[in-house]
């Protein structure tokens, strides 16, 4: 019984409404990413979980249990913070046991999870130094085997990975989902970086200003983004928007193709190879349009291409509000008059 | 060959006369500090120490006489009281000023109202003028009418001469200098205690520690540091005070309130007495570099810096 649920959850410093009427649910075992640009509120909604702040308005239910009053010890939880918030004068090991120390765990069955924790995350032959003499990655994992020794059935991650290189990043990424899968563990994983979302979650709660602009599956979120932002928001490089007579189109950039007739003219200005793929970055009326090709793209900047796609891939939004437009299932658009 | 034999003694002189003008350049820019500590600080030292060892005589003539002015200095007994005094008053100072100091800090280092106002009342004693500071506690301790002896009327007690007394004048020096130091000391501890990130304050409180497990396992041992920096400081204050002595108390009543410090200046200017006043001079630096060896030899290694 760890699910996680937020309802009607409000906190505001001053005037300015910090997370305005979230709900969500992270369901047992799973893992729910927070995510979004700066300043939206997904830190904030993480605090709040942890009891870190109390909320003005709404509850916060862990495992059936109302604890918006408690204290983050008595939530029974585990977190991993940014700066990982390691104690600078304790060795490893210590620092990995701390939990244990202040709720008078017996010398012998520290000393035994300690072993097992080390062994998970790897810190087996570091357990004397400080966390001053190791590098990013090892620290990270201090501080993820300080969150999983106490064996809480909830784990909050607060952007961990957003100090390492971007290969550490990626291994740490994988290596944290397989523990929370092993360990069974409700996790609730705030970041930025819309990969770590896509790649990690069962879930993702995308953020702005405080609000929740979408709640569903990583594929969800992709395929039928409910508002512009989201679309924008998701994928490298993100949705292409135009604006086409009236109305607001999106177009992933691989359902582009270059076609020899019947397409919109396009101006290239420029070409990124990936390796597997290219992407070329050009202009339809002035307005940018990332199209990717398979393989080494051969259109050099200047080049006149016709680009075009099927309308079945194409994603209608309001040009005011930003509210999807269709409302059929799987992505296939239906043609509304505007 | 012979070209290039030519050549090479002009390309390596290059380098070496460069390496001399940098020393040159850097003994330069050292010279202004070097000659100052030199001046005040070295010859003064050595040369107290050289005239411990000798007697002037009265035609001016200076004679070599060992051990001599120390062997008196150990058989002059308000040397001891000036020392023992002295210990008193480090042991009564020191710890409770630090100790203060660090209650103080942790106080206003929390979210409250008031918390500008609270912090600049605590620093206020450190920027008052020495010989203010005397005054105003000069007129607390005065007998009868001063403020102490005025609540004690209030309870229908009698007067008590504070600072004529041998037995309570240390005790009021002690708690001016508490009064004094505290409120410096909290300076530092408060700029070292937001130094701290709160994410470690945070951390443990999810681990589940209380405030004080907290404070005794993270938070003290990561302000040893500033700890270490107060206490020097404090011992080295003790072993300085003359200014409030010279205003308050001159030293009494009969020597109840001499430090070693003020003993010197007493045999220096009163006395007249230059070689004496040297002799006990070695003594008070022999004290505090011991001290200083303790800081950097021993302590310093024990001590988690950041």
């Amino acid at each position: 019984m760890s699910a996680i649920r937020l309802d009607h959850i409000t906190k505001s410093w001053g005037t300015a409404r910090a997370v305005d009427d979230v709900s969500l649910t992270a369901e047992e075992g799973s893992l729910l990413v927070l995510l979004g640009p700066s300043g939206c509120g997904k830190s904030t909604t993480l605090r709040l979980i942890a009891g870190l702040e109390q909320p003005d308005e709404g509850t916060v239910t862990i495992g059936g249990a109302d604890v918006t009053h408690l204290t983050p010890a008595q939530r029974q939880i585990s977190m991993v913070f940014q700066s990982y918030a390691l104690f600078p004068h304790l060795s490893v090991a210590e620092n990995i046991i701390f939990g244990l120390r202040v709720r008078r765990v017996s010398r012998g069955e520290r000393d035994e999870r300690l072993k097992r924790v080390a062994d998970i995350v790897g810190l087996g032959h570091l357990l004397d130094r400080k966390p001053s003499q190791l590098s990013g990655g090892q620290r990270q994992r201090v501080a993820l085997g300080r969150a999983i020794i106490a064996e809480a059935k909830v784990c909050l991650m607060d952007e961990p990975l957003s100090n390492l290189d971007a290969k550490l990043r990626h291994e740490m990424r994988t290596e944290i989902r397989a523990l929370q899968q092993r360990l069974g563990m409700t996790m609730v994983y705030v970041t930025h970086d819309q990969t770590e979302a896509m790649t990690m979650a069962d879930r993702v709660v995308l953020m702005k200003d405080g609000r929740i602009e979408q709640n569903g599956t990583p594929e969800q979120l992709y395929n039928r983004p409910e508002t512009a932002f989201t679309a924008r928001f998701i994928g490298t490089p993100p949705m292409n928007l135009i604006i086409e007579g009236g109305r607001q189109i999106g177009i992933r950039p691989e359902d582009i193709r270059v076609v020899s007739q019947d397409g919109r003219a396009a101006r290239v200005k420029a070409t990124e190879h990936l390796g597997a793929d290219s992407i070329v970055l050009c202009e339809i009326d002035g307005q940018p349009v990332a199209v990717r090709q398979n393989g080494f793209s051969k259109t050099a900047p200047g080049d006149t291409i016709l680009l075009g796609w099927d309308s079945i891939h194409e994603h209608q939004f309001d040009k005011t509000s930003g509210r999807r437009l269709d409302t059929a299932a799987g992505g296939v658009s239906q043609t509304v008059s505007g | 060959m012979t070209g290039r034999s030519e050549t090479l003694p002009a390309t390596s002189r290059k380098p070496r006369s460069q390496a001399w003008w940098n020393a040159v350049n850097a003994w330069l820019l050292l010279l202004p500090a070097a000659v100052l500590l030199a001046a005040f600080t070295h010859y003064p030292i050595l040369a107290t120490i050289r005239q411990s060892l000798y007697f002037t005589k009265r035609n001016g003539t200076e004679v070599f006489v060992g051990l001599d002015n120390y062997r008196a200095m150990a058989a002059d007994p308000i040397f001891w009281k000036a020392l023992i005094n002295n210990f008193w008053f480090a042991l009564g100072t020191i710890p409770t000023s630090i100790a203060l100091a660090l209650l103080m800090a942790l106080w206003v280092n929390r979210n409250i109202r008031g918390r500008g106002f609270l912090r600049l009342a605590y620093f206020t004693p450190t920027v008052l003028p020495m010989i203010a500071v005397a005054n105003i506690w000069l007129f607390f301790y005065t007998p009868d009418y001063g403020l102490l002896d005025q609540l004690r009327g209030l309870f229908g007690l009698a007067g008590w001469n504070w600072l004529g007394e041998p037995s309570t004048v240390m005790g009021c020096l002690i708690v001016m200098v508490i009064w004094k130091e505290a409120g410096f000391f909290m300076i530092f501890y408060l700029a070292a205690l937001q130094q701290l990130s709160p994410d470690l304050d945070e951390a443990a409180a999810v681990e589940g520690a209380s405030r004080w497990y907290t404070f005794r396992r993270i938070t003290f041992p990561l302000l040893m540091p500033t700890t270490l920096f107060v206490a020097i400081n404090a011992v080295i204050n003790s072993f300085k005070l003359v200014d409030h002595l010279v205003i308050m108390t001159k030293g009494g009543p009969s020597n109840a309130s001499t430090l070693l410090l003020y003993y010197i200046y007493e045999v220096a200017f009163t006395f007249q007495d230059a070689v004496y006043a040297a002799t006990l001079t070695v003594v008070l630096l022999v004290l505090l570099s011991t001290l200083a060896l303790l800081k950097f030899g021993y302590l310093d290694r024990r001590i988690h810096y950041q």
